[in-house]
């Protein structure tokens, strides 16, 4: 909850008196108390249907620390004729000596039609020049987005959002030839690559990863798309050709071809299966074997993943691999902070995910 | 690196293609002993830090925690200390699942620790969780305890082969201090290497940790506008503060013993030094980093026993206002004899003997109860050869100042000389300033959340070397013995002040000592 706020507000009013109603806000708030200081991070513009305005407002403001320094929310009403702002400065600390007291900046513009065509000229005066921006349209609106690609660095999506996997996918890829994308699908797996990556981390494991044979994920029955870009990874990482998946009794399968050079090419079997129990978006458990019959499954549980092995020689043992659940705020938010960042491995998840779909 | 019997064997494993692009990296499995588990650094930041780690996913896919210490209690007990801690000072709030999580994996041992019977217990503990596991795990042995029991328990370890293991790491976590005097550090680090191995050893000075400490490098080597400056032909002078406005609390068993220039100036604010002077290593690799800053702290001259009086001021503060309120004085505080000769304010004015920085004083100063809290590095750049400007009344301009600060508010701050608006041409210093909290959206980690995972990692880069320590006391030794040998009374300061005039004997020419 903010402890300090300044707010302005306009009917029929222009990009620049917004502006300089940020900047007037902003001096007056530092002549207070010169320990308020504004944050300059990120500037993340949000086109929303006005109507969904305060359901956005809610996911952003459960994303905590990560809320972008200045957010520019785009509030569309088709039949709109006039422009009207809000400015709310406001800081979650009061200032004390020798201590910061960030402020960040919320503007919300409601628009409409007619303001469609010139979306960029209203953005462009409200975000602060020389930082990065993230671009985010939780409710589509393709035709805004590519017109505001070019005030962006990045785009926020969440390819399950999209109710066919392939369209979800080739969206990405799309967009992904022209800004870097941060997919809230490709975010749910992380907690799920890193321990795949550290099961097979130590060096007798590691080996074993070129004799991988088959990989499972479970996964929200709206979530395939979280689960082609988990497995779309496996496949990247491990030059792995994958075919298209087919449906077969309620899952998707499929195999990728694994040009193992002491073997010759072996297939991977691929298996994605819907986990109606799942009650959030994402994956419920990843289970893989290797040639050898080792047999790793993990698990979601209460107070990290649940871990279960067997098979190999092995003995069958279950334990527990501590981590908090992030939630849906969690995702979110670590996906405004992605946009400053730069991950390396998820276009290559996205091509063998898109193979796939195919 | 493979492993065998706990050391690097030479042989190089293939990579592992899963890591690429992870912001968080796979630690391997292991279990944590520490050695003084009921103590105050394990209870407010060892504990707490482990919490962060389960709660973020970061701890190893296998990790077990067994408690070591004298009291003895049963494993229930002792996990419920390790709540109560938990919950009392975790950065963030539990979940209530994860703590459940993290707790189930913790053990204890009671026993002194010369005792063979707690180590005998402590291997079968270790051989369990091996066989619960099915491979065996490493270890990090973490010595929270008072630096006597150091030798003790390494020896112990050595007696009982639980220094190295077979298939997996060993490692030993040391927290400082890294002895009292240079005799001690080098009879530590004997026995120690007796028994470990250099490169299983991590010594912990916290203030490595720190994002703000890490920072420098980054700030030094990352931005290239600045190495030109960096050197004697543009540099006047170095000063390094780490002043506090707060007395010695409770610690004053501890701070009597030490005093400010083994509580900071040996440790902390020689590898700040170090940070600032070292030349930029070939790659950030520990073995790299760390041959850059010992090469800075070999540069650095031993005192002469006559050079003392000129080059280090020691005092002590008494009664004065500090944070708006009456404050004792250091000899009034509760636990400190009244006689007591322990400076609690320390200054020394060192060069760094090289190419580099021939002629450069660097400043160092430290104490408690001064007038505010702050951590700064100030580096003063040589004044303009012509000043154009001083017919005109501008006798505000001074030399640029870079400032960097690593508390309260971390940042940068440049000063320099702007117009006064006006008709004239007046110049007055101002500062550019850049604030790290404005620009990123991150919580930094405590500093023990990253050590304790570096360590585990078995990655060095933010942890001391011997010859590091051994170097550091060769600096601060000859000053420790000449004012052991030298009575009192010492001169003192007012509480919330800015310390004692002495220290100003110690500024060459033009030199200011900057307003704490």
């Amino acid at each position: 909850m903010a402890v300090s706020d300044a707010v302005w507000s306009e009917q029929g009013t222009t990009p620049d008196a917004i502006e300089a109603a940020l900047r007037r806000l902003l001096i007056e708030r530092h002549a207070e108390d010169d320990n308020y200081v504004p944050a300059r991070v990120l500037n993340m513009i949000v086109f929303v249907d006005r109507e969904w305005t305060g359901e956005i407002a809610n996911r952003l403001r459960g994303v905590g620390r990560y809320h972008a320094s200045r957010l520019v929310v785009l509030a569309y009403e088709p039949r709109r004729t006039s422009l009207d702002a809000r400015v709310m400065i406001a800081s979650e600390d009061e200032p004390a000596p020798g201590q910061l007291a960030l402020l960040r900046e919320t503007v919300v513009v409601d628009l409409g039609d007619r303001h469609l065509d010139d979306l960029t000229t209203i953005a462009d005066p409200l975000v602060v020049t020389d930082l990065p921006t993230l671009l985010w349209s939780p409710h589509g609106h393709h035709d805004v987005v590519a017109a505001l690609l070019a005030l962006s660095q990045s785009v926020l999506l969440d390819s399950v959002d999209e109710p066919v996997a392939r369209e979800a996918l080739e969206r990405a890829s799309s967009l992904a030839e022209r800004v870097y994308v941060v997919d809230l699908a490709w975010l749910r797996s992380t907690p799920w690559r890193e321990r795949v990556a550290a099961a097979f981390d130590p060096a007798p494991l590691r080996r074993e990863l070129s004799t991988l044979s088959s990989v499972t994920v479970r996964h929200h029955p709206e979530s395939t798309v979280a689960a082609m870009l988990m497995v779309g990874w496996l496949a990247s990482r491990l030059g792995w050709s994958p075919s298209p998946l087919v449906a077969s009794g309620g899952a998707l399968v499929g195999s990728a071809e694994a040009g193992r050079s002491s073997t010759g090419a072996q297939d991977v079997a691929l298996r994605l299966e819907a986990a109606p129990e799942l009650l959030v978006r994402g994956l419920e458990g990843v289970t893989l074997e290797t040639a050898g019959g080792r047999r790793l499954r993990l698990n979601r549980g209460r107070g990290g993943l649940r871990a279960h092995s067997s098979g190999g020689g092995a003995q069958e043992r279950e334990w527990t691999i501590p981590g908090a659940s992030r939630g849906e705020s969690g995702v979110l938010g670590e996906g405004i902070r992605q946009a400053l960042l730069r991950d390396p491995t998820y276009i290559p998840a996205l091509t063998a995910a898109h193979a796939m779909a195919q | 690196m493979a492993v065998a019997a706990g050391r690097p064997t030479g042989v190089t494993e293939p990579e592992n293609p899963l890591t690429a692009g992870l912001e968080r990296l796979p630690v391997a499995p292991t279990t944590l002993v520490i050695f003084g588990a009921t103590g105050d650094l394990a209870r407010r930041k060892l504990l707490p830090a482990l919490y962060n780690l389960a709660h973020e996913g970061a701890l190893p896919e296998r990790f077990h925690l067994i408690g070591v210490s004298r009291k003895e209690k049963a494993h229930e007990d002792y996990r419920a200390e390790c709540e109560e801690a938990i919950r009392r000072f975790s950065r963030r709030t539990p979940d209530e699942a994860v703590l459940k999580a993290l707790l189930e994996n913790v053990k204890y041992v009671p026993g002194t620790f010369d005792e063979d019977s707690v180590y005998t217990r402590l291997s079968e503990l270790l051989e369990e969780f091996e066989q619960q596991a099915g491979e065996p795990l490493n270890r990090a042995f973490y010595l929270s305890t008072a630096p006597g029991f150091f030798p003790v328990i390494v020896g112990e370890l050595g007696k009982c082969d639980l220094a190295t293991h077979e298939g997996a790491e060993v490692r030993l976590i040391i927290e400082k201090p890294f002895g009292t005097t240079l005799a001690e550090a080098r009879e530590l680090n004997r026995s120690v290497l007796a028994i470990f191995d250099e490169t299983q050893i991590f010594r912990i000075d916290h203030y490595l940790g720190k994002e703000t400490v890490q920072n420098m490098m980054a700030f030094r080597f990352a931005n290239g506008m600045f190495e030109p400056l960096w050197n004697r032909n543009f540099i006047d002078s170095v000063q390094i503060t780490a002043a506090e406005d707060l007395g010695i609390g409770s610690r004053a068993d501890y701070y009597d013993n030490a005093g400010a220039l083994r509580d900071l100036i040996q440790n902390h604010m020689l590898q700040l030094l170090c940070h600032v002077a070292m030349e930029p290593p070939v790659s950030f690799t520990a073995e790299e980093v760390r041959n850059e800053k010992v090469k800075v702290l070999q540069a650095i001259p031993q005192p002469l026993l006559e050079q003392i009086p000129e080059m280090a001021v020691r005092a002590q503060y008494l009664a004065g206002h500090a944070g708006g309120e009456d404050a004792p004085g250091y000899l009034d505080e509760e636990g400190v004899p009244p006689d007591s000769n322990t400076e609690t304010y320390a200054a020394l004015r060192l060069e760094v003997d090289n190419w580099r920085w021939a002629g450069v004083p660097f400043y160092l100063r430290t104490g408690k109860r001064l007038a505010r809290k702050v951590t700064e590095i100030a580096v003063t750049l040589k004044p303009v050869p012509h000043l154009a400007f001083s017919q005109d009344g501008s006798l505000g301009v001074q030399p640029n100042q870079l400032v960097l600060t690593l508390q309260p508010n971390e940042g940068v701050s440049l000063r320099l000389g702007a117009k006064i608006p006006g008709t004239r041409m007046i110049i007055r210093p101002v500062n550019m300033e850049f604030l790290y909290g404005t620009a990123f959206l991150s919580q930094s980690p405590e500093a023990y959340e990253r050590l304790i995972t570096d360590a585990m990692r078995g990655d060095a880069t933010l942890f001391t070397r011997n010859d590091e320590v051994e170097a550091q006391w060769l600096i601060c030794d000859p000053i420790v013995a000449a004012w052991e040998q030298t009575p009192g009374p010492l001169p003192t300061y007012q509480a919330g002040s800015q310390g004692p005039q002495e220290a100003e004997r110690l500024l060459r020419g033009d030199d200011r000592w900057r307003a704490i």
